[in-house]
């Protein structure tokens, strides 16, 4: 099994060549934001100029990215901060409740995951300038439609964790004479919390690189994101300005990732190795 | 007695914990995807060239959903072109990711050793840095002036690679391909990682070569990992506009989800942009099933 042929080393430098053809172009766009001058693609020394340095095209000192930059991290808050509870009880409640309801509840949770997110953009954009309800184009369709996209990630990951768990640590508790509510809120809800807080770290990281919803259910250039910042831009000689918006983004979400998979360690310290690893906190293995 | 009455109330809590979370799915999933159903079937004003959804069934008009549909098939077809350029893209891209993908889960679940943590993580990477930031960095590295342009000009000695970014259908398969084959590696590294090794084991001391334990074995173990990649690269896909109007722009590539985005905004053809909505939806139907009954079962979530 050890035998290591000409095979192995073929693969192996596939899988470098990969990589750096799937990073290398980040990081090239990651090292031009800290670029001298105007260009994204002849360096001419390291500055901040795209950060804070130039006073009027630099992320902080420009209105319209600042406004981009605030108005992401708003949106990934709010919208983590329903998506996660909505999901986690539907979790609890599709998992447990036997019947043909919840099967067909479960069966559109994961249609939502995998509906191309274009479709649902267009219904949803649809929806809010046809019928008269309380969202509006902007902040709250942007919300409820993240929400509605998002929604499948905790319950998808909940439910894995529960089928690890099984039933009988909340029926011990109820046989012991606790109420159902508090075998769910004291026994049930610590076990699963690795799995809510990689779900909270996963939407909020999915949320503030969104494109598709926020674009169509964005009112106006207030709410508009970093994404739909560098879409409409892109193609139209930005400044590294844009890139530097788009490595605060990266900064962001990266950051989250690693704070909430330290976190994830911690709380799962004790398991076995194969069980927390990366794979496991992002729902892979 | 507490056992009865708290498991009657213990049957009542998971539909109560269910509830807020299949009413918010009803209204903003299920509901949407009907608003889109009856502005197809319904009429434009004619002064404000705002839609008039048919709520009902029986009021659904068909005029516009025809409209769309003769110029797709009809002699005067000028949506057909773009949907089977689609159907080729998405066929590509989606094949030219299984190539990548397969050697670089194969080697991370099986070969990589004690690297096997850190190329894991490289894999995941890219779910984290937004699509649009990738498909910028490639707009960087593309334009006539970008460091591949310049690359790939000085080696051929002749300024070959010029005009990149200028409608060149290589160019939008290609961004496709690195969009999303992440989505690929992931759920294949999953479904070759939990193949046991024993199982291999056998297959070789049972006299099996290396290839014919891969051909034997390993392949149809992984096949159900396959389908899961296929579908989740080929669904997003099918209404991808954004990478084709960051890389090309033109509509020699124009797509499905291009006719879908240039018209859903555009007033009085809003009932085109959901007819392509239904066309697309009818299409993505059969796949987006499938997942799901792979998938069902919460053991073998998202892979």
């Amino acid at each position: 099994m050890t035998r290591r042929g000409s095979g192995h080393r073929v693969l192996a430098a596939a899988t470098v060549l990969y990589l750096l053809w799937s990073l290398l172009p980040v990081l090239v766009a990651v090292l031009f934001s800290f670029n001298d001058s105007r260009s994204r693609t002849s360096w001419s020394g390291f500055s901040m100029r795209w950060y804070y340095g130039d006073l009027e095209r630099s992320v902080w000192f420009d209105d319209s990215l600042q406004t981009a930059l605030i108005h992401t991290l708003r949106l990934g808050v709010i919208a983590t901060l329903i998506t996660v509870p909505l999901g986690v009880a539907l979790a609890l409640g599709l998992d447990r409740w036997r019947g043909r309801l919840p099967a067909g509840a479960n069966i559109t949770v994961l249609l939502a995951f995998v509906l191309p997110e274009t479709l649902l953009a267009v219904a949803l954009l649809f929806m809010v300038t046809t019928l008269v309800t309380p969202l509006q184009l902007g902040l709250s369709g942007q919300v409820a439609g993240l929400v509605t996209f998002q929604l499948s990630y905790p319950v998808i990951l909940v439910r894995a964790r529960l089928l690890t768990i099984g039933e009988q640590y909340e029926e011990a508790a109820i046989d012991l004479g606790a109420s159902p509510v508090a075998a769910v809120r004291r026994v049930l809800l610590p076990m699963l919390g690795p799995a809510i807080l990689a779900s909270t770290v996963l939407v909020f990281a999915d949320v503030i690189d969104n494109f598709v919803i926020v674009r169509y259910l964005s009112g106006d250039a207030a709410t508009e994101p970093t994404s739909v910042k560098i879409y409409n831009s892109a193609r139209a000689a930005p400044t590294p300005a844009l890139n530097a918006l788009a490595s605060l983004m990266l900064a962001a979400s990266l950051l989250a990732v690693l704070a909430g998979y330290a976190l994830y360690r911690f709380l799962t310290r004790g398991e076995r190795a194969d069980s927390r690893g990366l794979g496991a906190f992002t729902g892979e293995v | 007695m507490p056992d009865t009455s708290s498991g009657q109330r213990v049957r009542l809590l998971w539909p109560l914990l269910a509830a807020p979370g299949m009413v918010w799915m009803a209204l903003l999933f299920v509901t949407p995807l009907y608003v889109v159903l009856a502005i197809v079937f319904g009429q434009i004003d004619p002064v404000f060239r705002s839609p008039l959804p048919a709520w009902l069934p029986w009021e659904w008009d068909f005029t516009q959903f025809n409209f769309v549909i003769d110029h797709v098939f009809g002699a005067d077809g000028y949506f057909g072109p773009a949907l089977v350029r689609t159907a080729v893209y998405v066929v590509v891209a989606s094949s030219m990711c299984v190539l990548i993908a397969y050697p670089v889960a194969y080697y991370t679940a099986r070969c990589a050793g004690r690297y096997k943590a850190l190329i894991l993580t490289l894999l995941i990477a890219p779910f984290w840095i937004s699509y649009m930031m990738r498909m910028l960095a490639w707009v960087n590295l593309l334009q006539d002036d970008g460091l591949a342009t310049r690359a790939i000009s000085a080696l051929t000695l002749f300024p070959s690679g010029f005009g990149q970014l200028n409608g060149q259908a290589s160019t939008v398969v290609l961004g496709l391909v690195y969009g999303y084959v992440p989505y690929m590696i992931l759920p294949l590294f999953a479904g070759l990682d939990r193949i046991p090794a024993a199982t291999l084991e056998a297959a070789r001391d049972l006299g099996a070569s290396r290839l014919e334990a891969f051909r034997r074995v390993t392949l149809p173990l992984s096949r159900p990992a396959i389908v899961a990649g296929v579908l989740l690269t080929c669904l997003p896909m099918l209404g991808d506009y954004f990478t084709n109007d960051l890389l090309s722009g033109s509509p020699r590539t124009t797509t499905a989800g291009n006719l879908i985005n240039n018209s859903a905004t555009t007033a009085g053809q809003t009932g085109q942009a959901g007819a392509f909505v239904l066309i697309v939806l009818l299409v993505a139907l059969v796949p987006m099933l499938l997942f799901v009954r792979t998938t069902r079962d919460p053991s073998a979530v998202r892979s």
